[in-house]
């Protein structure tokens, strides 16, 4: 499992940069949005993989703690997911918005020259 | 628990009620907006100089107020805490603040919708970065800023601004990013987000583990290096501040201070040995360069300062890497003075830039290229009406303050700096000590002749019309360059107070000590 995790998490990252340095806006915007599920996707990792393991205890028992998941990391992702979604929302608004005046989808607002 | 520890959040709530409570009202009610936005300012003034006080004159063990969130033990909960540091910052956000809003009472509050919640947001996130004590809640505070400012940045847009801000906004997000890295990592190797938490444990690391801490160390260097604009990660920011309306760039300047802050705190909590040092030293030293550069090149102002800022960063960056606590003080009396002078610099650019008339600057260029011996006769004693003195006394104070010459606080603030680099503990001053001597001095002479050749052609060159002032825009100026002068005058007790707080930042085992050991509020007896 430990594989397949950080295989999906380098190709998610290697082609969000790929996009990202592409030079349409659109395209940035696709590699800042994979990149950004990688890093959740590495944040969860990091608190170690385990299956079938709750975070949180019933009320009442005396808990285990090695039969628990750790809480924080799946805490920490779902802040994270919350900031960059409504982070790249507003990435894409300003897209849309340069997009309207220059009237070119180029990062730069103005197609290179030939 | 007493107030003070209660004083410690009002920072961080003044401006997210007021801010919450700004966002319905329509723009029409324009003056209320202003007015509520500015009690906020003026209020968060009050508690942060309050919190500034307490610091200092003993009331907390340490010179420490610590706030546990929630009642958490410190561990486990999120510890907010104020020190001569964080207080000092605070200090300066609400001053920057106030002089900014003040700036934007005219005009710029109403180009745009929920200008004045944005600010509140802003001021919100920066005092949390200062005040949080939490690697995860830092991230949260910076997003705050951050995203705040993307808002602040494209108000009253045009295309230029839209470009800047897809740039900045598409780096600063990249950046988020590699922080959230950091952050994890860090997380998965200490097995704690707690800063003071963090140092221990970090200190105890071995092998392997502390291989994976110093990577994770150093995904998170990088981003907050972004945020402090170091080369060569900083190509953003001139574009940026040249395209930001005044009173947001004013700010804005504040936020590359905030990169270098976390820098300082965390790597004096991380690596107390010295080992990120050289990398830190002489980073700051290429962004110094790289801003003189950036300076002599440019003929536009507004990037002219955002160049300055990156200069000042890579001073803070440079210091903070020597290694030297007494520098480190000197550097934390630089940071506020230099903030100071590039801000009341971008909002005075504004006001110069309605004497300029364009066939002035042609014709001081065209002077410049062809050697024009016979200059047009001006009459002589003409006078010089009120409003082109103020800006051309204010510019010159400006200069004064960003080029580090006497009489104001940018000489302290660099004769501080020289005095700790050659006051070596073992006498000997090494070859890097020099050459951040020489790097600082260079770029304190190449800004002389890049504000001069401007000041030259914009008051000199031509007959420069006066220009139209408003009393709410020279008074923000004059307010930043007042506080200048009032660093200058009170620089003892200022350079002081701040070597305190730099010394404190040095003895990680005190503030560990104090933030773990700070014991939640008994829980309320419940009456049989």
């Amino acid at each position: 499992m430990e594989l397949v995790l950080s295989l999906a998490i380098g190709v998610l990252f290697g082609a969000g940069i790929w996009l990202v340095l592409r030079p349409r806006s659109f395209q940035v915007l696709c590699g800042l949005m994979l990149m950004s599920y990688a890093v959740n996707l590495f944040i969860f990792a990091m608190g170690g993989l385990r299956v079938d393991r709750p975070p949180l205890t019933p009320a009442g028992s005396v808990p285990d703690p090695a039969a628990l998941a750790d809480p924080l990391p799946q805490a920490l992702v779902l802040t994270a997911i919350v900031i960059g979604f409504a982070t790249t929302a507003l990435y894409l608004v300003v897209m849309i918005g340069a997009r309207g005046i220059t009237g070119t989808d180029h990062v730069d607002g103005q197609e290179p020259e030939p | 628990m007493s107030w003070s520890e209660h004083l410690l959040l009002a920072p961080i709530l003044l401006p997210l009620l007021c801010g919450a409570l700004l966002v319905p009202l329509t723009q029409g009610w324009h003056r209320l907006k202003f007015a509520l936005g500015y009690a906020s300012v003026l209020a968060q003034l009050a508690c942060a100089l309050v919190l500034a006080r307490l610091t200092d004159n003993g009331h907390w063990p340490e010179g420490m107020g610590v706030y546990l969130a929630a009642n958490w033990a410190a561990p486990f909960g999120i510890a907010l805490l104020a020190d001569r540091l964080a207080a000092a910052m605070l200090v300066l956000t609400a001053l920057l603040g106030w002089a900014s809003l003040h700036f934007a009472m005219l005009r710029w509050g109403r180009i745009g919708v929920h200008f004045h919640p944005l600010f509140q947001f802003l001021l919100m996130g920066l005092n949390g970065a200062f005040l949080t004590h939490d690697l995860f809640n830092l991230f949260v505070f910076f997003e705050v800023m951050l995203a705040a400012s993307y808002g602040l940045l494209l108000h009253g847009y045009n295309a230029e601004r839209l470009r800047a801000g897809m740039q900045y906004i598409a780096v600063n997000l990249a950046a988020s990013l590699l922080f959230l890295l950091g952050t994890a990592l860090i997380y998965a190797v200490a097995g704690t987000l707690n800063m003071a938490d963090l140092g221990a444990r970090a200190a105890r690391l071995a092998g392997q583990d502390a291989a994976l801490l110093q990577a994770g160390a150093a995904v998170l260097g990088l981003a907050f290096l972004i945020k402090a604009a170091a080369w060569p990660l900083g190509f953003w920011l001139p574009t940026t501040y040249a395209a930001a309306s005044p009173p947001v760039a004013a700010m804005l300047v504040l936020m590359t201070k905030v990169g270098a802050y976390a820098i300082l705190r965390l790597s004096l909590l991380l690596f107390p040995g010295g080992e990120l040092g050289t990398a830190l030293l002489w980073g700051g030293m290429a962004t110094i360069a790289f801003g003189a550069a950036g300076m002599l090149s440019t003929e536009s102002a507004g990037r002219m300062a955002g160049y300055a800022a990156v200069i000042s960063s890579g001073t803070l960056l440079a210091a903070t890497g020597y290694g030297q606590p007494a520098l480190v003080g000197a550097a934390l009396y630089y940071l506020p003075g230099s903030t100071l002078a590039v801000a009341a610099f971008l909002l005075l650019i504004e006001l110069i830039d309605r004497i300029r008339t364009p066939r002035n600057a042609l014709l001081a260029v065209s002077m410049e290229a062809f050697a024009v011996e016979d200059v047009p006769r001006e009459p002589v004693g003409r006078p010089v009406p009120a409003a082109l003195a103020f800006l051309s006394l204010a510019f010159a104070a400006c200069a004064l303050l960003i080029a580090g010459l006497p009489p104001l606080s940018g000489f302290i603030a660099k004769f501080a700096m020289f005095h700790a680099l050659l006051d070596a503990p073992d006498g000997e001053v090494p070859g890097a000590g020099w050459a951040l001597m020489a790097l600082v001095l260079v770029s304190s002479l190449v800004a002389v002749i890049a504000l001069m050749r401007f000041g030259v052609r914009t008051f000199w060159a031509g007959s420069a019309l006066p220009p139209a002032l408003h009393r709410s825009e020279v008074a923000p100026v004059l307010l930043l360059l007042g506080l200048s002068a009032l660093m200058t005058v009170q620089a003892g007790p200022l350079v002081g107070y701040l070597g305190r707080a730099g010394d404190a930042l040095h003895r990680p085992a005190d503030y560990a000590a104090r933030v773990l050991g700070q014991p939640p509020v008994p829980a309320p007896r419940e009456d049989p």
